[in-house]
């Protein structure tokens, strides 16, 4: 059973890390000046990040997700213990009016969970890579992680859907 | 639109009811989202009684008047997908959407990006009518909401239209702590109108059904909700909105009762 989380709304502007290290990656992609793809991580079609460290496997959404939903006021994420599925919803984020699944980008057993994001949504959007991860996944089939596309084949991708609509 | 013209569109089945219960509607949508792979268009013309329905992240000790729904014995239904909560009644006239991500060119799925598209669709639908303005408006008061919910490969965008409405029934609504500014802290009776004061209910439901031929290849169904509902292999899927226990609306009120003890 999903874990419900409520959150006291607050309004996150958009903050791209530009200005600070993230303890997830040691470098940004220079493609751009404020980057929102990191270097270091995989990236699933349905805008997940996996951040793939020893056995333990860190999973949130993208800056190009966060940005394309608006301001995050609600998360739903599962509880820890539970099984994830490659492809499949693990959990939703509320915004604008609407929830949104977020999707698995790897199938393992979940081993935590954010619990900052039940008080502090927005995290989601004000920092998608760092404080806003919403789960940590112990892999069990890495090898489904090499089907995930690196950050300059992400930032294409991104570029061509946005083109194409 | 030309015949020609219609040949591309996508397909959409419409289903058409009327009375049907909110509860069984919002549970037929969830799982149409979730195992069709269909485009649909339900319309029901009316729920058959007074029932609140809050969206995912409700939450009713900050939106119900909980001893006055409590004491009326008026159900709550949590729904899937986001939003504000509203009271429907047999005057609420409802029009749901259920497409394919591609169904719609244009349209990505994601919010703004659905409701800027179904903002375009319904002022066709609404055009010429005095004082209409985008995002179901006459003049500065309100007469319909939506919400949306969106999947890895479809999306639904479901709207709840107040034909009419009954002024106590408003009453089991708190003022939203979080609202749009358009708002302006207004009452819900200084908020919301009722659209049968501007059309007739026979030309808003036609000229919907056109509107969205312009987009797809309308095919009605007439099918009853059981019906519709058992079509679907449904082996794995388990609805999310769900109708709330008295108990837990109790707790509510208590919970909330012992904090503005506190406070004071």
């Amino acid at each position: 059973m999903a874990l419900r989380m409520w959150a006291s709304s607050t309004a996150n502007a958009v903050r791209l890390s530009c200005a600070s290290r993230p303890p997830l990656s040691p470098a940004f992609s220079l493609s751009r000046c404020f980057s929102s793809v990191l270097d270091g991580l995989k990236y699933a079609t349905s805008h997940e990040w996996v951040k793939h460290e020893g056995s333990v496997a860190t999973i949130g959404i993208t800056h190009h997700a966060q940005d394309h939903l608006g301001e995050v006021v609600f998360v739903e994420v599962p509880e820890s213990g539970g099984p994830v599925k490659k492809g499949s919803s693990f959990g939703a984020v509320e915004s604008v009016k609407a929830t949104s699944d977020v999707n698995s980008p790897i199938s393992g057993e979940i081993v935590e969970v954010n619990t900052k994001l039940t008080e502090s949504p927005g995290l989601i959007n004000s920092s998608p890579y760092e404080e806003g991860w919403m789960i940590k996944v112990k892999p069990s089939n890495p090898s489904e992680l090499e089907s995930l596309m690196g950050p300059k084949e992400y930032t294409k991708f991104c570029e061509e859907e946005d083109a194409a609509h | 639109m030309s015949q020609a013209r219609k040949v591309g569109l996508p397909l959409m089945n419409l289903v058409r009811f009327k009375g049907v219960p909110i509860l069984k509607q919002l549970h037929l949508e969830e799982k149409l989202l979730r195992t069709s792979s269909d485009n649909w268009c339900i319309i029901n013309n009316g729920t058959n009684s007074p029932t609140v329905v809050m969206g995912l992240s409700g939450k009713p000790s900050d939106l119900l008047d909980l001893e006055s729904v409590l004491q009326d014995q008026v159900p709550v239904i949590k729904r899937f997908t986001g939003g504000g909560t509203v009271i429907v009644d047999p005057g609420t006239i409802f029009v749901t959407l259920i497409c394919n991500r591609d169904a719609v060119p244009g349209v990505q799925p994601y919010p703004r990006s659905i409701m800027y598209w179904s903002g375009m669709l319904y002022s066709e639908v609404f055009k010429g009518i005095d004082g209409f303005q985008r995002h179901y408006v006459f003049g500065n008061s309100k007469f319909g909401g939506n919400a949306q919910s969106i999947t890895r490969e479809r999306w639904i965008h479901h709207t709840s239209f107040l034909w009419d409405f009954k002024a106590r029934n408003m009453a089991y609504l708190k003022l939203p702590s979080r609202a749009p500014e358009y708002r302006l802290a207004r009452s819900h009776m200084d908020f919301v109108c009722r659209m049968k004061d501007y059309m007739p209910i026979s030309v808003f439901i036609d000229k919907t059904v056109k509107a969205i031929g312009n987009h797809f290849s309308v095919k009605p169904l007439d099918l009853d909700v059981n019906a519709v509902a058992a079509d679907f292999d449904d082996a794995k899927f388990v609805h999310t909105t769900r109708l709330l226990m008295k108990q837990e609306l109790e707790e509510a009120l208590s919970v909330s009762t012992r904090e503005l003890c506190h406070q004071s």
